[in-house]
This record gives C-alpha cells, structure tokens and sequence, in this order.
C-alpha cells in the first residue's frame, strides 16, 4: 500500500476574519478524509483558531437562542478535525507558533494543539508532499 | 528544498509586531536551516526604500521604544544569505528610483518571474 500524503497548510487569518478561515478548514477536512497525515502551522491570529475560550452566542438577529443559532466554534471544528483524521488512518497535527500564542494570550488550546515555532514549520516543510500558504490579506 | 517567500501585502500589523512578521519568519527559517529567497512585490516593493522611519509613537504614557525597522531586517537578511529580489514594474508604479532603496536587492521584471519561479521547489506566496 502507498504511503498516504504529508501535506503542511500555514494559516494566518483570525477566526471570525476572513472566508480564508473556512477554505483551509475545508481543504483540511478533504485531506483528512483521505487518510493523509495533515500539519498545520498556525501563525499570527490563527492561533486562535483552537483557543478552548471560544463560546456560542445567541443570536437576536436571527431570533435563535444559543442553541438554535449552534454558533460554528473554530475550536469545535479543529476538534472534529483531529478525531476524522484518527477515524481515516491519518494524523492532524496542529501547532501554534509560539510566540504568536504570547503575544495574543492565546495558550489555552483544545487537546491536540502543541506549541512550536517557525523551526517545526520548516520542518514538517520539508518532509512534507507540498505546503500550502494562507496569508492574510 | 529551496523556498521562494513572496511578499506582497504590506505593513500588515508592522507597529503591533514591531517588524514585518514573514521578513521574520524568513529570519526564523533561515535559522532552523532553511535555503531561502525572498521576493518584494506589489505594496511590499516599499520595505526597500531607505530612511524610513517609524520611532515616536506614543499612546498616553506608552511609548514605543523599538519601532519596526524593516529595511534594516532585510539588510540583516541579506547578510544571512538570503537573496532578496524586488519587482522593478511595481517600484516604477511607486516612483521608487534605486538611488531610494537599500543595497543588496536583486531586480527583476515580471518577464523573469517564471523562471525565477522555476528555480524555487516550493513557492509561499504570503
């Protein structure tokens, strides 16, 4: 049997930002479907991504309550990200830079979340099938 | 594996970060290793221009004591062996002249884009 793909995506946008956020999840989930071993480098406000802070909101507007409205939680997302990719034979491995994380106060992370820096990134790089860059704009 | 950074988006969060946060990146990797070119385009052509200066910022009693400095950054890059190119189209839109910039730079027109393209295994268009 083939060794499934490594592929690497660097994000940058902050949850709540940018359609950037939502793309790359997508991308992510195709790639965790199918079993690849998945790296994300986290950098900048995408550190907050699987800040374990995240709450829902009900939502006047809408006219829902908190659990009507079922707030999409990047938090949540990235979860579920790392059990498909358990459940399909893959691996989701998710770091946040460092230093990004101190500066925004953004250490509290969901389980599966580690710590790092531009050095992992280059690294998971460089072992990596390809990387795919998501900068903010 | 040798990695092209494009950049283009310019003085994204610079004050905050008190840098260019992918120039420090490019300082980052290069350290863990990495063989590395940096490519300046669009707004971000303006990193090259010399004598910039960010100093005096003030928020109430806060003030800034080290203020970005990126045509410094990239100089000190450049002293890392990283080569730094810089679209000449997108300085003339800018008015940039050479005898503006910091030394060092590699220009290039967007008709040698590709194969500088070529000559990179992965490309990270920031």
């Amino acid at each position: 049997m083939a060794q499934e793909k490594t592929l690497v995506f660097a994000l940058m946008d902050a949850p709540y930002e940018s359609a950037n956020t939502a793309t790359a999840l997508r991308l992510i989930d195709i790639a965790v479907r199918r079993g690849y071993a998945v790296k994300v480098f986290a950098y900048e406000g995408a550190v907050l991504l699987p800040f374990s802070r995240q709450q829902r909101h009900p939502n006047a507007i809408h006219g829902r309550s908190v659990e009507e409205e079922n707030h999409l939680l990047t938090r949540e997302v990235i979860a579920f990200l790392i059990a498909a990719a358990k459940q399909n034979g893959g691996t989701l491995d998710w770091v946040n830079c460092g230093l990004c994380v101190d500066e925004r106060g953004a250490g509290e992370a969901i389980e599966g979340v580690r710590r790092g820096s531009p050095a992992d990134f280059w690294q998971m790089a460089q072992a990596a099938d390809n990387t795919l860059v998501i900068g903010t704009r | 594996m040798k990695v092209l950074n494009i950049i283009e988006t310019a003085y994204r969060a610079t004050i905050e970060e008190q840098d260019d946060t992918i120039v420090w990146l490019s300082h980052a990797v290069r350290g863990a290793g990495a063989e590395l070119g940096v490519l300046l385009r669009g707004n971000a052509v303006s990193y090259a221009v010399k004598g910039q200066n960010a100093a005096g910022l003030t928020f109430g009693g806060w003030r800034q004591t080290q203020p970005p400095d990126i045509a410094h950054d990239i100089v000190s890059l450049m002293a890392k062996g990283v080569t730094v190119y810089v679209m000449t189209e997108d300085l003339a839109k800018r008015g940039i002249e050479p005898t503006d910039m910091i030394g060092g730079l590699e220009r290039i027109s967007r008709e040698s884009l590709v194969p500088l393209l070529a000559a990179h295994d992965r490309v990270w268009y920031w």
